[in-house]
């Protein structure tokens, strides 16, 4: 039974967001004996909402309140109000995430010291290392049931047409690390069924196989007694005393009133984009230039990995759809590796779309036959997405809008990016690299395409040793208020080539363990 | 770790499910065919269409200038060329124009003062409106021409959803859509590729 909580009850911790940060963290949290709240944005969608459609799911539970598209990137032009593709609705994206759970590579915490300094860049070593995290990497494996794992016993999924055509054209140009670690049940495990290759992941797990917060850690947290979820309850400022310690969140509720919830401890995880745009809302007297925001790298060090996709059309069918969305993942080019001409790695991930976006993002604002002549073999497709490392730079992140407000009232979020020289020269490699291996298998014609609107968001709330290089230390604690956490993926301080969500989930386990520690110990 | 069995997996024995791109003709394409192309069934060249039929079709608009209808209907199939897509679909497509400019006098405004230059552009370089421009090379080039207009690209940005989005158009192209009810492709094909 879900617990409920008083508007003046401060004996719980608040947290904002329900995704793969903060639904995680909930759970993790009332599993320990700690008692939480939820404020989610968005509405609580069942698997009866979920359709195998991929413009009614996007309209139905993604975040298009008003954003703005600034800076160098090609979003300004191709994406001008939807720099990001992130949910809004309890879950968060974990609803429409692929499921890919790739970890870190031990140098992707420490940048600075592998890279040294790069000019245009600024990055910073995590303050912890690929073995601190080890142990919280296990247990999400174990939690989100990852396909291959040795925590989760499960064997890895089979492998579908589209998996075939890459793989086979990957080991013809020599790669030798194709793997495919996915957090959908190969076999009933958690008591969710296995997957049945339905092919619309990112749409959402119609059967539940692929792991999402929505019906895994939301209804587990529920189930303790000890949670409350208040979905539609859309976080505005969180507020402190004239200690300068977090005293609760200010919030619109369903019904469109505001509402104050106190707070013992308040946890942010409202993806990269809403959780410093939170915290520079909620600027005060005390704190003028937004909470934990003394460093002022709150909504700087933006990070959505360095992206560009593709299409190969081959000679016979492919059907790149039937089945999991994300089929083989190319690792080989992730590893250390500074002699190619840029620095961090990426994969060559797999990853289908169905004709409706596959017509929407292969080449925006193109037409005639060039463009249909390609849609017309869109059976004998396969689709690779480009994965690789973002540098941090301070230039790149979130603002609020001087004058423009959102529904709520809020100054809307701007998201600026600017491509480094870097990214340009890991695209070309990544999509020549997917030309040869096409070619390897017959392709007839590779089409480049413009990166999509950014699904992987990192970095807006950085983890650093020293307070003045980031906003939160190595529990995600922010450097300035003790009782306020960073629980998602703005605490990345870099963003490896890996998929987010598995590190995202890691560190919320470990958050869990500190903040209930805490607690008992009376320290926040 | 979460390496895969890099060997290759032997080919099944069974032969690949293969679609027939073909349009199954729908209750709502039956009804709504009537005098127009009755049949949703395609692999009609461009030239095979019979100029009343596409007349049929524009005249059915009731709040925009039926010379808009006729416009519009060439420039969808002009913009998003299938030879094998019969124009009911590209009309499908455009067809919400006309209500929509009910409630709105700015489409109304954007769709018949756009198709109109259009159709003067066309008058003054073939001596014809666009529609009735012969080859698809000189009407393209009469959209080049416009590429860069809020017409154009109100209309093109349309169509992206408006024809590719439509579900009967997604057998024509390969794609099958909804497949949940049918319980996934795990006995369906998802992994009987045939020919690597
Ligand atoms: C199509 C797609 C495919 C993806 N595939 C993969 C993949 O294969 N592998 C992978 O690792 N990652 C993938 N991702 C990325 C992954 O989903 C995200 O990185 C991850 O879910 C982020 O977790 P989060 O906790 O930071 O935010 P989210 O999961 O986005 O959750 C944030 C939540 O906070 C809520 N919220 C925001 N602001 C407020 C507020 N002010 N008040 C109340 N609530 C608020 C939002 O509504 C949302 O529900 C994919 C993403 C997309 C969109
Ligand atoms: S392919 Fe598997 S994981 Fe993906 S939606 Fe279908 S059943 Fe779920």
């Amino acid at each position: 039974m879900a617990a409920k909580f008083d508007l003046d009850d401060d004996s719980a911790v608040v947290i904002i967001g329900s995704g793969a940060g903060g639904g995680t963290l909930a759970n993790e949290l009332a599993q320990r004996g700690v008692r939480c709240v939820i404020l989610e944005a968005g509405k609580h969608y069942t698997q009866d909402d979920i359709e195998n459609d991929e413009w009614a799911m996007f309209s139905k539970i993604s975040w298009l309140d008003k954003r703005i598209s600034a800076g160098g990137w090609h979003h300004t032009k191709t994406y001008p109000n939807l720099p990001a593709w992130i949910v809004k609705g309890v879950g968060g994206s974990t609803v429409h995430w692929a499921g890919l759970a790739l970890r870190f590579l031990p140098h992707d915490f420490r940048t600075r010291s592998t890279y040294g300094h790069v000019p245009g860049a600024n990055l910073i070593d995590w303050p912890i290392s690929y073995d601190d995290l080890a142990p919280y990497y296990d247990l999400a494996e174990k939690k989100m049931g990852v396909a291959g794992s040795k925590s989760s016993g499960l064997p890895l999924l089979p492998e579908n047409n589209h998996y075939k055509v890459l793989a086979e054209g990957a080991r013809r140009i020599g790669y030798k690390d194709i793997v495919r670690p996915m957090a959908i049940n190969s076999k009933p495990y958690d008591d969710r069924p296995g997957c049945l290759q339905i092919g619309f992941c990112m749409q959402g797990c119609k059967i539940g196989a692929k792991w999402s917060t929505l019906y895994t850690e939301i209804p587990k947290a529920l189930a303790t007694g000890r949670v409350e979820l208040r979905p539609q309850a859309m976080a505005l400022q969180v507020q402190h005393n004239s200690k300068g310690k977090v005293t609760g969140v200010l919030y619109v509720d369903k019904d469109g009133k505001r509402q104050f919830q106190k707070a013992k401890v308040v946890c942010v995880a409202g993806n990269s984009i809403e959780s410093p745009r939170l915290l520079l809302n909620s600027a005060s007297n005390l704190f003028p230039q937004g909470l934990a925001n003394s460093s002022g790298q709150v909504g700087r060090n933006y990070l959505n990995h360095t992206t560009a996709a593709a299409v190969a059309i081959h000679q016979k069918p492919v059907y790149m759809y039937r089945g999991t969305a994300l089929a083989a993942v190319v690792s080989d080019e992730a590893a250390l590796d500074t002699k190619r001409g840029f620095y961090g790695g990426y994969h060559l991930e797999g990853l289908s779309l169905g004709l409706p976006f596959t017509a929407a993002f292969m080449k925006p604002g193109g037409w005639g036959r060039e463009v249909t002549s390609a849609l017309e073999m869109y059976d004998h497709m396969s689709c690779v997405w480009v994965c690789g490392e973002d540098l941090a730079a301070e230039q790149n992140g979130i603002t609020l809008h001087a004058t423009e407000k959102d529904q709520y009232g809020l100054p809307v979020p701007v998201v600026s990016k600017t491509d480094h020289a870097n990214d340009a020269a890991m695209r070309r490699h990544g999509l020549d690299q997917f030309r040869k291996m096409s070619e390897a298998v017959g392709a007839t014609r590779v089409i480049d395409m413009p990166p999509y609107p950014a699904s992987h968001n990192m970095g807006t709330n950085r983890m650093s040793a020293k307070a003045r290089d980031g906003v939160v230390n190595k529990w995600g604690q922010t450097h300035d208020i003790k009782n306020l956490f960073v629980s998602d993926g703005s605490q990345f301080a870099s963003s490896s080539a890996a998929n987010p969500t598995l590190t995202i989930v890691a560190l919320a386990i470990r958050q869990a363990g500190y903040i209930a520690g805490a607690l008992k110990r009376q320290e926040l | 770790m979460n390496t895969g069995h890099n060997k290759p997996s032997p080919i099944p024995a069974a032969p690949m499910r293969r679609l027939e791109r073909t349009a199954t003709l729908s209750r709502r394409a039956f009804l709504k065919g009537g005098g127009m192309t009755a049949l949703g069934v395609v692999v009609v060249p461009t030239t095979a269409l019979l100029a009343s039929s596409r007349d049929a079709l524009a005249q059915s608009f009731q709040i925009l200038a039926p010379e808009t209808g006729k416009t519009l209907l060439v420039m969808a199939r002009d913009i998003f060329p299938h030879d094998r897509i019969s124009d009911r679909y590209y009309m499908q497509a455009i067809e919400p124009y006309d209500k929509a400019a009910l409630a709105d006098p700015k489409l109304k405004a954007l769709l018949d003062d756009g198709s109109r230059s259009l159709n003067t552009l066309a008058r003054q370089r073939f001596d014809k409106p666009y529609a009735e421009v012969g080859a698809e090379a000189e009407r393209v080039g009469l959209l080049h021409a416009i590429e860069t207009s809020a017409f154009f690209q109100k209309v093109k940005g349309d169509l992206v959803t408006g024809l590719y989005n439509n579900k009967a158009v997604w057998p024509l192209l390969g794609y099958e859509g909804s497949s949940w009810e049918n319980g996934g492709y795990l006995h369906r094909g998802f992994d009987d590729i045939d020919w690597l």
